[in-house]
């Protein structure tokens, strides 16, 4: 039964997820899905000590890996980096004998505090929002995972409810939408 | 009264008690009734095991003195303030309209007009030891009924004093002109007390039940909570008043202070035994000669009081609104006359206002109408209540009392520890503390704190135990913690239980008891020195730290594995719980294997080298 279903894992790191409004509003959209397992990196980690033996299970079983997170200073907030420099080690997620990840799609699934057009030529953020995430998106590549297209929403605190809503929907419709890559 | 004949007269008593009350209460009538048959069996009129009944009841007198002494505990003056409407509202009433109505009826009846008048006074009272009683019993206090009735008995404690003053002035032997001056000396010794009793028991009694409480002897705190009510009741007695007023205003006074829970468990059992020794004594006074010799007209009379008591009061309940489920009741518990009538009776044959035959059927009427309270109160709960509108009262909220989320059980190095990083986080928590020197700092940072040992039932359902959400545990002591956590399991099973423990032995046991979070007290103190100790030999902070992460998680992960096998495995629990020894040698050959074998890997075998290099 389980294996009818791709298996999907959510990263999620929010500093404060209980005052947060699209983060929030994402999670309560997706926590219930049956084949998504909900892994609240603050929660679980308080004190940053991560299990790598446990997250690299979860992560060896998954089908699509997310990334869903507030942007911080043109990054993931810190635990998540954190995360990946204690679980995407070498000989799981790269280099000699680290293909745990090989042929897994990834999705990042952000917000941002300014509106989409501060990003690019002449906004406060001077660079396209693209260009902004390379990073993660060459992680996703090295580790031989498909970077899915970015489930970005824009303007952060000033958006109407209707609209977090609506993301948060899309975001659910993506995630029951989804379907295991063929090999 | 010699050595022998007080044990015998004990002995009597007691076994009276014992045997009646419980064959009372399992038909159903209630401890009331059952007392006042015992006592109408061992007295004069019954087997005559006991004669000196006037002597017994005036003793007992002193139960209903504690009695108000605790419900004043239970009413703080803020309470009390919000109740003077109905006070001096419905308990002015119901005394001038029974006491004008009686007189009418008694002059009818062809008597004296002072005679009427005293004897309507007196017959106008109600019980407070009875009607309070069995409120109690059928736990209505809270009720709207319960709370006007209880004001009606507050308001005929205080009605008795100037009723008592009036009675000399109606007597023929007292000259009528002697008074005046002499009155207003007392008065003003009445206003003196009173005062004395306000401005003591807001000052002086705290700091002095401190200083008691500071010799932890548990005795000497009961003898000083038991001279407390006693002095005070001497004072009231010295200048005229009556005792049980003076009691219950000691008691609203110290309705707020920390000790209140602790003085209230310490005078309840002698206020049960002396309130039952009363009911016994009632008994024992009701004389079967005067009610043999005529017994229509005492039966006549009894019922009369009851009945007229009952209507007035039924009336009045409606005119104020009672609901009407609970009239009937609310008539009934407050129809008979009171152990204040036979104070003024008594006072009443003194100044000659009565001649004695009067006194004397005045109170087998009194004491008869008490025996027929606790039977009607069956005869309503049987066949009226059942038929009335039974939509449930809500509770007066000036009763009430809304806990907070958290109890912290114990406030020593442990607990203090919990309830700062609580209030730091504007989490309000009622604290459970048995030494008194933290008391008054706890309350000036809005904590509720309540003094006495957390293990007893009464304190902790006194601190919101069936409201709150969170119980901590950090007394101190192995089996106090697991008595505490049993306690709480069986009594507040919603209560999430937080607990210190002892050892790993001892978490396990606190895990049986259903406790959802423990921690051994020792544990994060000493891997934090552990830490350091790392760091002092030259480990960075960060690799120190990861590994005292990585020790707790180790540590953790075995606590869970041997629980899992804790139940079935036999052997396993001796070896954990008996030998100490053994268990320090598995636990370290574990960590051998886990911990030091465990390859680090990337950054943290970097990590490891430079701390190896700096080692040395």
């Amino acid at each position: 039964m389980a294996s009818s279903q791709p298996g999907i894992v959510v990263y999620c790191a929010h500093l404060a997820i209980e005052n947060s409004v699209i983060n929030r509003a994402m999670r309560d959209a997706v926590i219930d899905l049956a084949n998504v397992d909900f892994r609240d990196l603050y929660e679980l980690y308080p004190d940053f000590f991560i299990d790598t033996t446990s997250e690299q299970a979860v992560l060896r079983n998954a089908d699509l890996i997310v990334f869903q997170h507030p942007i911080y200073w043109y990054a993931a907030p810190a635990m998540l980096k954190h995360f990946q420099d204690t679980v995407l080690l070498q000989g799981f997620a790269y280099g000699p004998g680290g293909t745990a990840l090989q042929g897994k799609d990834f999705l990042l699934a952000v917000s941002t505090g300014a509106p989409a057009e501060e990003y690019g030529p002449g906004g406060i953020h001077h660079y396209p929002f693209e260009e902004l995430i390379r990073p993660v998106e060459q992680t996703a590549r090295f580790c031989g995972m498909r970077f899915m297209p970015p489930l970005v929403l824009h303007g952060g605190h000033s958006l109407p409810d209707e609209v977090v809503t609506a993301h948060a929907k899309r975001y659910r419709q993506l995630l029951e939408n989804y379907q295991r890559p063929a090999d | 009264m010699d050595n022998h004949s007080l044990l015998f007269n004990a002995f009597v008593y007691l076994l009276a008690a014992v045997l009646a009350v419980p064959v009372s209460k399992r038909m159903g009538f209630g401890s009331v009734l059952g007392y006042l048959l015992a006592g109408v069996v061992i007295g004069p009129w019954g087997l005559a095991l006991i004669r000196e009944a006037e002597d017994i009841l005036h003793f007992a007198e002193f139960g209903v003195v504690l009695l108000l002494f605790a419900i004043g505990l239970e009413l703080n003056p803020r309470r009390l303030w919000a109740m003077r409407k109905p006070i001096f509202g419905l308990g002015v009433a119901q005394v001038t309209i029974t006491a004008v109505l009686l007189t009418a009826i008694g002059i009818a009846f062809g008597l004296e007009g002072s005679v009427a008048v005293v004897a309507a006074m007196g017959l106008s009272l109600s019980s407070t030891a009875m009607a309070l009683q069995l409120l109690t019993e059928r736990n209505l206090l809270p009720t709207p009924a319960g709370h006007s009735g209880f004001s009606i008995l507050l308001f005929q404690d205080i009605a008795v004093i100037p009723m008592l003053a009036v009675i000399p002035l109606l007597g023929v032997s007292a000259a009528n002109e002697t008074g005046s001056q002499f009155d207003w000396l007392a008065l003003l010794q009445a206003v003196g007390v009173i005062v004395l009793i306000i401005v003591g028991g807001r000052f002086a009694l705290r700091p002095v039940l401190r200083l008691v409480a500071a010799t932890e002897l548990r005795e000497v705190f009961t003898a000083f909570s038991l001279l407390l009510v006693i002095a005070t009741a001497l004072l009231m007695q010295a200048v005229g008043m009556s005792m049980a007023l003076g009691a219950f205003l000691a008691g609203v006074l110290l309705a707020e202070s920390e000790y209140r829970h602790a003085l209230e468990s310490d005078i309840e059992p002698f206020k049960g035994l002396l309130l039952g020794l009363f009911f016994i004594a009632v008994g024992m006074s009701i004389d079967f000669g005067i009610l043999l010799r005529d017994p229509l007209l005492i039966a006549g009379l009894a019922l009369g009081l009851v009945m007229i008591k009952g209507i007035i009061l039924y009336a009045l309940g409606r005119f104020y609104g009672l609901p009407a489920s609970q009239l009937p009741m609310f008539a009934l518990v407050l129809s008979q006359g009171g152990e204040f009538a036979f104070v003024l009776f008594g006072v009443a044959q003194t100044f000659a206002v009565f001649p004695a035959s009067i006194t004397d059927t005045l109170i087998v009427t009194v004491a008869l109408s008490m025996l027929t309270t606790p039977l009607l109160m069956v005869l309503n709960d049987r066949f009226v209540a059942p038929r009335l509108d039974h939509t449930p009262a809500p509770p007066m909220d000036e009763m009430e009392d809304h806990g907070h989320p958290v109890i912290i059980a114990g406030f020593g190095r442990f607990g203090q520890i919990v309830g700062r990083l609580l209030h730091a986080n504007g989490i309000d928590a009622t604290v459970l503390e048995h030494d008194p020197d933290h008391i008054e700092t706890l309350r000036r940072f809005r904590f509720k704190v309540f003094y006495g040992d957390a293990c007893r039932l009464d304190l902790l359902r006194a601190a919101g135990a069936d409201s709150a959400r969170i119980l901590v545990i950090a007394i101190d002591g192995r089996e106090g913690i697991s008595r505490l956590a049993e306690l709480v399991r069986e009594n507040f099973p919603h209560l999430q239980v937080i607990s210190r423990a002892w050892d790993l032995a001892h978490v396990f046991e606190l895990l049986e008891h259903g406790v959802c979070a423990q921690e051994r007290e020792t544990f994060e103190g000493a891997l934090r020195l552990g830490e350091e100790a790392l760091k002092q030999l030259g480990f960075t902070a960060w690799r120190a730290k990861q590994a005292a992460h990585r020790f707790r998680a180790h540590d953790e992960e075995t606590l869970d594995e041997l629980y899992q096998h804790y139940h079935d495995d036999f052997e396993l629990r001796i070896r954990i719980s008996a030998d100490a020894r053994e268990r320090l040698r598995e636990i370290m050959q574990s960590d051998e294997d886990h911990l030091s074998s465990r390859a680090d890997k990337g950054w943290q075998q970097a990590s490891r080298a430079v701390a190896e290099k700096t080692d040395k």
